[in-house]
């Protein structure tokens, strides 16, 4: 706000380039397998926006998120994959599986219409579950899902006849499949980003506070909770919906074990850690949860090479349990989050005063 | 006789074995500041939460400018025209001034989630429209130099003001206030009450609960009094004020 419209401008141009360089960067110093990282990175920031329209606008805690991942991927896979022998192109199948995400965002908002707190936390847990459950499961007596196998060869994006799951040189560029799908994850992103902030910003994101602070006192003040409630949880689930979709194109496989309950508690980590209903903050939580035990895990090992000669903890185990501390550290010395906004790091100052 | 703007008739409300309003009955008319007194523990504020339709009655009928707004829930009850104050102040603590305002426009403007995320020209106009009507209320209940500071970090008396111009921007008809004037000095009170006659011109007609009597007596047109959830009184403030019954409620009645 006080920054004026060059400095703004100068900003907004810097940012554009990195993020346009990013990938070829990263590629031609680190390797391909950190541009994938990367990738990962901006899937993971769809989805804890997504998250946080739920938890950090209207308030309701959601332990069952990846649900909605779960609903896009599945439905991007069945609509683009040898498996019913469909193949959609993405721009029908990425829609509408944002749009049955969405369906299922109303589905689990309509029970738990009165529940708030540890009892909305609840079912919505086991609702992510059952989802689980459900993909796990639907094998037999008709085979939808192909069960615990999951669903092999999804078809890749293919943009004017130019498929993305395969190299190709660009004058003299090599383009790698992990660079092609940077920028179609980057441009969902924005969008994304630019859906949220322009939704917190306007009647609807004001509306989702007041419920927030004083659902009663917003009752009467005529909003009509059960819409404004149902409207949260279906927008989240439309940007979880479009990160599944994206997710399963970009993996090529898909099985009901990525999407557990473990995922969604590391959105929901995201959202608290950076900074919750702040857009950037929740941005920064997603890339910097999401990098970090990759960099754990590249350090680990050798470090342990390096001072005992022999490794004595599995990197694997070490790197969870860094984590974690870190985590617990975090939530004792900032409980409000990486980069809070500023209405929450002011709220957060005047509970430890008083 | 003035035209008759809400009309209540037998309502009933128990909670378990509790009968917290027993065949209470009001009418009132458009244009009058209308007071609701009691001792504690009456019904007062419950009669408030039946017509701001955040209790459902259990009997009766209750309509109010020709709509019927039995057990309607409360957005319905603040769509056509009934605005509410809380005894125990209930602002959205964290928000600003100006924004407590705003949401209150939410019911008088219609952008949705698609037009919010577009952002297109009537989005962009009615949020101008909703930013503009708040400012005007704040300067309206004269707390417009506080707009941006947060709703908790003002003085008591803002606090109340900023509920009242909340309520206001719902743009009611019938105006509820509970208790406004409790924890207020004389001063406060006086200012407060030449707000309430300023809107009471303005066209909006006035439900009040207080237990200060003596400013019940020189506000209002007319005054219910309820005593355990019966109306035992109604009528302009010199007759209540001599009825045997409302000094019995009040005083408690002499043994011989």
């Amino acid at each position: 706000m006080t920054m004026d419209t060059n400095k703004k401008l100068a900003v907004f141009i810097a940012s554009a380039i990195v993020l346009a360089v990013l990938p070829f960067v990263v590629g031609s110093t680190l390797g391909n397998s950190w541009v994938r990282t990367i990738d990962f990175a901006l899937l993971y920031v769809m989805l804890a926006l997504g998250l946080n329209i739920v938890v950090g606008f209207a308030g309701l805690l959601d332990l069952g998120f990846i649900a909605f991942y779960a609903v896009g991927a599945y439905s991007f896979a069945l609509l683009g994959s040898p498996h019913f022998d469909i193949h959609l192109p993405f721009y029908i199948s990425i829609p509408l599986g944002a749009g049955l995400a969405a369906m299922f965002g109303l589905l689990l908002g309509t029970p738990v219409l009165k529940l708030k707190g540890d009892y909305l936390a609840i079912v919505t847990l086991g609702f992510g579950e059952i989802i689980r459950i459900f993909m796990n499961n639907l094998n037999a007596p008709v085979n939808i899902t192909n069960g615990p196998q999951g669903i092999n060869l999804i078809d890749p994006i293919q943009v004017g006849g130019v498929s993305l799951g395969k190299a190709i040189e660009v004058f003299g560029f090599n383009l790698n499949p992990v660079h092609m799908y940077y920028y179609v994850f980057l441009f969902l992103t924005v969008v994304v980003v630019i859906m949220v902030y322009r939704l917190q910003h306007s009647r609807i994101g004001r509306a989702w506070v007041a419920m927030r602070e004083d659902s009663i006192a917003a009752a009467a003040m005529g909003l009509n909770i059960r819409n404004i409630k149902l409207l949260a949880f279906a927008l989240g689930a439309l940007s979880g919906g479009v990160a599944g979709g994206l997710f399963a194109t970009f993996q090529g496989f898909i099985s009901p074990e990525s999407f557990g309950l473990l995922e969604s508690i590391m959105i929901l980590a995201m959202v608290v850690l950076g900074g919750m209903g702040h857009i950037p903050g929740v941005i920064l939580g997603a890339v910097v949860l999401t990098i970090a035990p990759e960099i754990l895990r590249d350090v680990i090992g050798p470090l342990q090479m390096k001072a005992f000669g022999k490794m004595l903890v599995d990197p694997e185990n070490a790197r969870m349990l860094l984590f974690g501390v870190a985590m617990v550290v975090m939530m004792l010395v900032r409980p409000e989050g990486m980069w809070p906004s500023k209405r929450r790091a002011a709220e957060f100052k005047d509970a430890k005063k008083g | 006789m003035s035209e008759v703007l809400l009309k209540i008739e037998g309502i009933n409300k128990r909670f378990g074995g509790l009968h917290a309003l027993s065949n209470v009955s009001l009418h009132i008319n458009k244009g009058e500041i209308y007071g609701l007194i009691g001792p504690n523990g009456a019904g007062k504020t419950t009669m408030f939460n039946v017509l701001t339709g955040l209790y459902t009655p259990d009997e009766g009928s209750f309509t109010f400018d020709g709509c019927d707004l039995f057990r309607a829930p409360p957005h319905v009850v603040v769509k056509s025209g009934i605005a509410r104050t809380f005894q125990n102040i209930r602002l959205f603590h964290e928000m600003t001034a100006l924004e407590n305002v705003m949401v209150g426009r939410h019911i008088r403007s219609r952008a949705n989630a698609l037009g919010a995320v577009l952002r297109n020209k009537a989005t962009r106009d009615e949020e101008a429209a909703i930013e503009a009507k708040a400012w005007e209320l704040l300067r309206y209940v004269g707390i417009e130099d506080v707009a941006h500071e947060r709703a908790k970090n003002l003085s008591y008396g803002h606090q109340r003001r900023l509920e009242i111009a909340r309520a206001l921007a719902t743009e009611p008809k019938l105006l509820a206030l509970d208790e406004p004037a409790a924890g207020m000095n004389p001063s406060e009170t006086e200012s407060l009450k030449a707000l309430m006659e300023k809107i009471r011109d303005g066209g909006v007609t006035v439900l009040l609960i207080e237990h200060d009597v003596k400013l019940m007596m020189g506000l209002c047109d007319r005054i219910a009094v309820l005593d355990y959830g019966k109306k035992i009184a109604e009528g302009v403030p010199e007759v209540v004020r001599k009825d045997p019954k409302v000094i019995e409620a009040y005083l408690g009645v002499a043994h011989e």
